[in-house]
């Protein structure tokens, strides 16, 4: 990441959170096969960044989910929900034994966000490109109460095929939002392709430069690199930045990772078990670090 | 005579002061919507948007889940049809106190055209879950409107016209509204004719006219069309035994469409007939030339009464 000042290179921490980080992708497949249907790829490589702002970065306030003071994280890419709805448990907002029911009847998790009754999760996404737009109205919100809080929202890359996310990103530009924070979850796969071969996005960097927003752009699963570029974003004054996080889809299951056929289908039984079994590995390889 | 959008606009600078978490957006028609009038009181509090609708109503839902009341208006085509799925999910599936102040409903917005004149608004909002939806008649009931919509809680819309309206209400008229209960215009025991919006001035019309013909008529001004007034509609149903219903909408989806369902649930079988745009798009004109070429007006409305009662 070009010229960011390391601020955070606490071994031990670093270590916690990426131990944090292949919990939760446990969590994900265990969900996933227990549901029999959701969305592996996309989930799994927006793990690292939403555990960098909630085990780290963010102001949460798990007891207490309404508190006017919180940092707010957005899902616009609602169906990495499984992420979310992990993180929310591990974090207090529920308890995690909910999330052995995702996307069952009579139970909490629906298979996208849905604000009205899940602690935690501020806005209903599914429908894709309108959360960015929905960070702004909190951003906006924020200034005109002389709130501190940080606004936070996760983008897909094929997401920013839709042309909400064009309008969204001119109006934060417009109003300069710099308490708003975009992170984009670059994996490169939707459903019918490459995002270049669907509907080209490069340079993707330019197109947000020329939007007027403050670009940078990190390895997506290295939570140092995100923590430092989290906190350039912070320090950043009239205009809203975007964190492009070169991110693989899939990401920490070995027949998952850059497989398309993986965006919307949940492992069968066998899948299932190497996959926890390559988690495991990893969580034990982690542990071994010193 | 005063317009409607005149009385949001002033009702919404008016009442800026008593409720500062009041906030406005507009998507580039502010000065046809009269939200300027907000906006020159209390520049902080208005976003100007740009002909960007779809992230004008997610962005209002983002304000709202900040604890703001958020007005966003345009026109009623661009304010429900264009940004469907961001009402949808943002607004109605979110329960955001979010209320949409459409302007512009209706054939009447005349000279535009069909491209302009939105006659599926009522339909699509009526359909939402957990949306309300109102369409006040004149100037003096828009203001009450406003404000009840601004003190209670809950995803809203609201659609007037674009023209002037004839005043209809005076103060003490307004002071026990309710959104969700109808209010009885004018009574008789002959026919009910129940109609909302720019359509009650016409149904008001046709009242006189049909009372010179000896018909005496109940007009039902319904400007909460969801949730619907049953209890209204089935009293009016058993006083008058005859029903029919008037609006600038399809007659598809809209004010008929609700008032037909509670009369089939109910197995109310009195003669029925909607009066409102019949499934089709519409064509530039003056607004007087297109509520009669399209059988609004009030000699419409007197001949339909006229043609049920002989059933």
């Amino acid at each position: 990441m070009g010229g960011a000042k390391p601020q955070i290179k606490h071994q031990a921490f670093l270590k916690e959170l990426d131990l944090a980080a292949v919990t939760i992708r446990k969590h994900i497949i265990e969900m996933l096969y227990r549901a029999k249907s959701g969305h592996p790829g996309g989930s799994l490589s927006a793990v690292d960044a939403m555990v960098a702002l909630y085990y780290h970065h963010m102001h949460i306030t798990p007891q207490n989910p309404k508190d006017p003071d919180r940092d707010r994280f957005i899902l616009s890419k609602g169906h990495a929900a499984p992420t979310l709805y992990a993180i929310l448990a591990e974090k207090g907002y529920f308890h995690t034994d909910e999330l052995l029911y995702l996307r069952q009847i009579n139970h909490m998790l629906q298979g996208h966000p849905v604000c009205t009754h899940i602690p935690g999760v501020e806005a209903s996404t599914g429908s894709l490109g309108h959360g960015l737009s929905f960070a702004n109205g909190v951003a906006l919100a924020g200034r005109l109460d002389h709130k501190t809080y940080r606004v936070y929202v996760l983008l897909g890359d094929g997401e920013t095929d839709e042309g909400q996310i064009w309008e969204a990103a001119a109006a934060a530009s417009h109003y300069k939002l710099d308490n708003l924070c975009a992170l984009l979850d670059r994996n490169n796969l939707q459903i019918d392709g490459t995002t270049e071969q669907v509907m080209k996005l490069e340079s993707i960097r330019r197109r947000w430069e020329a939007f007027g927003w403050h670009v940078l752009e990190v390895d997506g699963h290295n939570v140092a690199e995100i923590i430092d570029a989290l906190l350039l974003a912070g320090e950043t004054e009239h205009q809203p930045t975007i964190i492009i996080l070169n991110t693989v889809k899939g990401k920490g299951v070995s027949f998952m990772e850059n497989n398309i056929d993986f965006h919307g289908v949940a492992p069968n039984e066998m899948e299932y078990k190497i996959a926890m079994k390559e988690l495991t590995d990893q969580q034990h390889a982690l542990e071994a670090v010193p | 005579m005063a317009n409607p959008r005149d009385a949001y606009g002033e009702t919404l600078a008016d009442i800026g002061g008593k409720y500062t978490n009041i906030v406005v957006l507009d998507a580039d028609l502010s000065k046809s919507t009269k939200t300027n009038l907000f906006a020159k009181k209390y520049p902080d509090r208005f976003f100007e948007m740009g002909i960007a609708e779809a992230n004008m109503i997610s962005t209002a839902a983002g304000l709202a889940s900040s604890g703001k009341i958020a007005f966003a208006s345009t026109f009623a085509v661009f304010a429900t049809g264009r940004v469907y799925d961001q009402i949808r999910m943002d607004v109605a599936y979110s329960e955001a106190n979010v209320k949409i102040f459409a302007t512009h409903g209706g054939i009447s917005v005349g000279k535009d055209g069909a491209s302009h004149q939105m006659i599926e608004d009522i339909a699509l909002m009526r359909v939402l879950p957990n949306m309300t939806v109102l369409t006040p008649s004149d100037a003096p009931q828009t203001k009450t409107i406003v404000e009840l919509m601004a003190t209670t809680p809950g995803p809203m819309y609201a659609r007037v016209g674009r023209a002037n309206a004839p005043i209809i209400y005076s103060k003490d008229d307004l002071a026990g509204l309710k959104l969700g209960k109808g209010m009885i215009t004018r009574d008789g025991d002959d026919v009910t004719i129940i109609a909302c919006g720019t359509m009650v001035d016409q149904a008001l019309d046709a009242y006189d006219r049909l009372n010179d013909l000896g018909i005496h008529a109940r007009v039902v001004d319904m400007h909460t069309i969801k949730p619907l007034d049953e209890t209204l509609i089935l009293d009016s149903a058993k006083k008058t035994n005859v029903i029919l219903t008037v609006e600038e909408h399809s007659i598809i989806g809209g004010l008929g469409s609700a008032i037909s369902e509670v009369l089939a649930e109910h197995s109310c079988a009195v003669p029925f007939y909607r009066i409102g745009v019949r499934d089709q798009f519409c064509e530039s004109g003056e607004p007087e030339e297109l509520l009669d070429k399209y059988h609004l007006s009030a000699p419409h409305i007197v001949t339909a009464a006229q043609r049920l009662l002989k059933h």
